[in-house]
């Protein structure tokens, strides 16, 4: 079946829905999401959106700008971080507007509180500047957005799952689709395209991520041929529910939460004698590794799935009523204890991908080292890379770039389909999708993808996780070549074609396959440490010769690295302490 | 510990009549039920068809019908449904919604009427600069009620639809309620004929069915009868009658 439409979104989370309220106002535009929208991974961002309102005690956008470069270990574009700051009030300001409703302070205006690396007067103390709706803030965008979306009557194709872009000659006409209700292909044609299809922590074993987090619009491109970004460094955050890898919101540790070890010893003191609990999250989720393997664990058997305490026990039960109120819940549902009481054991789950598609202010994506514009063609969110985060997010910087840049992105959409020429599919438009979809389906007696993500998952985690080395990697990318040829074998068990979840699994499989690729050979190509891409082997940052920014070119199996700078126009680099 | 899912099962394209297929699983006490369901469609039957997404209660995919209580199979832990070992666990689809296929309930006349009842903020012209101004007590008055993640639950604990299938429902009502009770909206008027007709506010009879079911802990009854006075007071202000009836 063919569509056509000015602007097609591909995903329904915050960024998603924001460039399509902004697009939709002038363009004839659908949003394609794989789940009904209000189902996106944004709904489970927790503690907050950070804005320098200042309404709490002194606060100025240029220290929210500083604090981002220096939490991203200065690869952050620092003129691109800037616009993120100073953008954020009046973004803030306009979801407060669409009615999100937020914490109040006592005289009746947005609350604000502490996070990780958020400091005043570029790196004094710790300020306050999340904006926060209890632990819910992510709910409360996705719903709001949603809201505006339905007001203004945005065109939805709920449960589609996209796999393929059409792209020519550096010019993007459309995407190819899957409708899950009645696995029909849909081609859409479009004057632009955009790609806000959220993260892809569904790489790892444990993971805070959802399991529609599979990076369908960084696979995509790559496979097209356009390089990802910074794609070896990956977020892992360091409180989630041991095992489980449920978040528990930096929020915590804003809210006055310590983490400590097995004799009860607040360790972040040792590792950060400034921000202490609230360092950022690289930082924190090393010093817990550190910890356990010294045999502080509240175990102290020195094993990975040891664990630390966060204690929240002295906040009260008025603060984790109020502030904290699903993290309370979390704990009662799938740990039976209550924080009030008990200390939550935790440990580092993969949590935020840093890199991603490649892209300028305006989300539009960049084909090569040069910086070509590919006509048509945008991303935004946590599958591109602007790149505000550098080598590590600060919390409350993933929300606010959604916003931000969904936005710019839209605006600039808008602009951009009013003179853009028609877009112009083939006639075999559809034929590589469909040509994967019929090798999937085809009868033939071949593996479940059960056990090759079990295996990709156990991989990456265990030796392309929060540490890594040359041997550990080149031994996991032999394991992920392999199961790459094993891929290539894989069949559906289910034959039907109405809700075939079987069929998405698999393509979600394929995808998230050619990311771990794509992650495994970033990583072992940078010898350097720096964020969250810490290298036993090369344990120090090294601006000589790596200050610049990764580019992976996927071609067939085989990863092709290249690099692009960073812009330090504003700040200069310094050694990163807190 | 291994449990049995019992699982009401129909694909339109092959079966006349739904069935219920047993799944023994492999599974730890403090595993979520979701979990269990991942073991059954990665290992033993990649057919099983389930929606799921966030894992942890938050995103409202993997509602469904468990033991015969209607709740999310991530929110639910083993232990909570299988008391002992080799404990059958009856899985179902959502009632008052078309299944699509085995788990899979169709929520377009869920979400037709979440629309309706107009879910977004009806307010005054924003001030030049800042956000509105509201009380920390004012915001708490509709708390509850934004923690709604339209997962269906309570649609299809609602008795009343049994016999009213065009009944607004708790999840749309709740909606109404968040905006209603919020310091800063407007719109009781425009969301007046949607919420007092006798499928609208009026239809429910406190069973409180929702409010049990209600994986996000939202006294959904008690907001319905607040939405209710809110309805009658405009009425009696207005000087016209409520319409509770056909």
């Amino acid at each position: 079946m063919l569509h056509a439409f000015d602007t097609v979104i591909v995903g329904s989370g915050g960024s998603g829905l924001y460039a399509a309220l902004e697009a939709g106002r002038q363009s004839r535009t659908a949003v394609l999401s794989k789940l009904y929208p209000i189902r996106s991974h944004t709904g489970a961002a927790q503690g907050g959106i950070s804005a320098a309102l200042g309404n709490v005690e002194e606060d100025r956008p240029e220290w929210h700008a500083f604090d981002t470069v220096k939490g991203g270990d200065y690869l952050v574009d620092q003129q691109a971080a800037r616009t993120m700051a100073e953008e954020a009030i009046q973004a803030v300001y306009d979801l407060e507007h669409w009615g999100l409703p937020f914490n109040r302070t006592a005289d009746g205006r947005i609350d604000q509180r502490r996070f990780g690396g958020h400091t005043r007067n570029f790196g004094e103390a710790p300020v306050r500047r999340a904006c926060y709706a209890a632990d819910r803030t992510g709910h409360m965008i996705l719903q709001t957005l949603y809201q505006q979306c339905i007001k203004n009557q945005v065109a939805f194709f709920d449960e589609f799952q996209v796999i393929d872009l059409i792209l020519d000659q550096n010019q993007c006409s459309g995407v190819v689709a899957v409708e899950l209700a009645t696995g029909a292909i849909h081609s859409f044609a479009a004057k632009a395209v955009l790609f806000a299809t959220g993260g892809f922590g569904r790489l790892f074993k444990v993971t805070s991520n959802a399991h529609a987090n599979t990076g369908d619009g960084p696979a995509i491109c790559a496979r097209r041929g356009i390089p990802l970004e910074d794609m070896e460094f990956y977020q892992f955050h360091p409180t989630g529910i041991k095992g489980l890898g449920i978040l528990i919101s930096e929020a915590v540790r804003g809210e006055g939460g310590i983490l400590r070890n097995r004799s009860g010893e607040r360790f972040m003191e040792r590792y950060s004698p400034n921000l202490v609990d609230l360092a950022p999250r690289d930082i924190v989720a090393r010093s817990i590794m550190t910890e356990l393997r010294a045999g502080n664990g509240i175990r102290g058997d020195r094993r990975i799935d040891d664990y630390v305490h966060l204690d929240a026990t002295h906040l009260g039960a008025e603060t984790l009523r109020t502030k904290l109120p699903d993290i309370t819940s979390f704990c009662r549902t799938y740990l039976g204890i209550d924080p009030a009481l008990a200390p939550i054991p935790v440990l580092p789950t993969a949590h935020y991908a840093m890199g991603g598609i490649p892209t300028d202010i305006h989300g539009r994506v960049l084909g090569d080292a040069r910086g070509t514009v590919v006509d048509g063609l945008y991303a935004v969110g946590e599958c591109a890379c602007v790149s505000v985060h550098g080598a590590n997010r600060l919390g409350t910087n993933s929300l606010l770039d959604l916003v931000v840049f969904g936005r710019r992105a839209g605006r600039h959409i808008a602009a951009y389909v009013k003179d853009a020429p028609p877009p112009r599919l083939g006639a075999d438009a559809a034929a590589q999708a469909s040509a994967w979809i019929a090798r999937l389906t085809d009868g033939k007696p071949g593996p479940h993808g059960g056990h090759l993500a079990d295996r990709m998952q156990t991989l990456m985690m265990q030796q392309v996780g929060i540490y890594r080395n040359a041997a550990a990697m080149r031994q996991a990318l032999e394991g992920l070549r392999e199961l790459h040829g094993r891929y290539r074998d894989v069949r559906v068990q289910d034959r039907s074609r109405a809700f075939n979840t079987d069929l998405l699994e698999l393509i979600e499989l394929g995808n998230l396959l050619d990311l771990s690729l794509i992650t495994a050979s970033a990583a072992l190509t940078r010898e350097e440490s720096r964020g969250a891409h810490s290298r036993e082997d090369f344990p120090d940052r090294d601006d000589v010769n790596w200050l610049k920014h990764s580019l992976a070119y996927l071609e067939q199996e085989q990863v092709r690295m290249d690099a692009k700078p960073v812009d330090v126009s504003v700040w200069e680099p310094k050694p990163r302490t807190y | 510990m291994q449990v049995t899912l019992k699982i009401r099962r129909y694909n339109p394209e092959t079966d006349d009549q739904p069935y219920y297929q047993d799944y023994l699983v492999e599974v730890d006490p403090n595993e979520r039920l979701l979990d269990a369901l991942m073991e059954v469609k990665r290992f033993q039957d990649g057919s099983l068809a389930f929606r799921k997404s966030c894992a942890h209660g938050v995103c409202g995919s993997d509602a469904m019908r468990i033991n015969g209580r209607d709740g999310l199979a991530c929110k639910t832990l083993i232990k909570d449904v299988a008391t002992e070992d080799k404990a059958t666990v009856v899985l179902e689809p959502l009632r008052h919604l078309p299944v699509q296929r085995d788990l899979i309930v169709d929520q377009s006349e869920f979400f037709r009427k979440y629309r309706e009842v107009k879910p977004f903020l009806i307010a005054d012209a924003p001030p030049a600069a800042g956000e509105f101004i509201q009380s920390q007590e004012q915001r708490l008055r509709f708390d509850d009620a934004t923690n709604c993640i339209l997962c269906a639950s309570c649609y299809s604990a609602c008795p009343m639809f049994d016999e009213h299938p065009e009944f607004l429902g708790p999840a749309a009502l709740v909606q109404a309620f968040r905006f209603l009770a919020d310091s800063r909206d407007r719109g009781l008027d425009q969301r007046l004929p949607v919420l007092d007709r006798p499928d609208g506010v009026w239809r429910c009879q406190n069973h409180f069915q929702c409010t049990l079911a209600c994986p996000r802990s939202i006294l959904i009854t008690k907001r319905i009868n607040e939405t209710k006075r809110m309805v009658q007071k405009r009425r009696d202000e207005q000087g016209e009658p409520t319409h509770p009836n056909e």
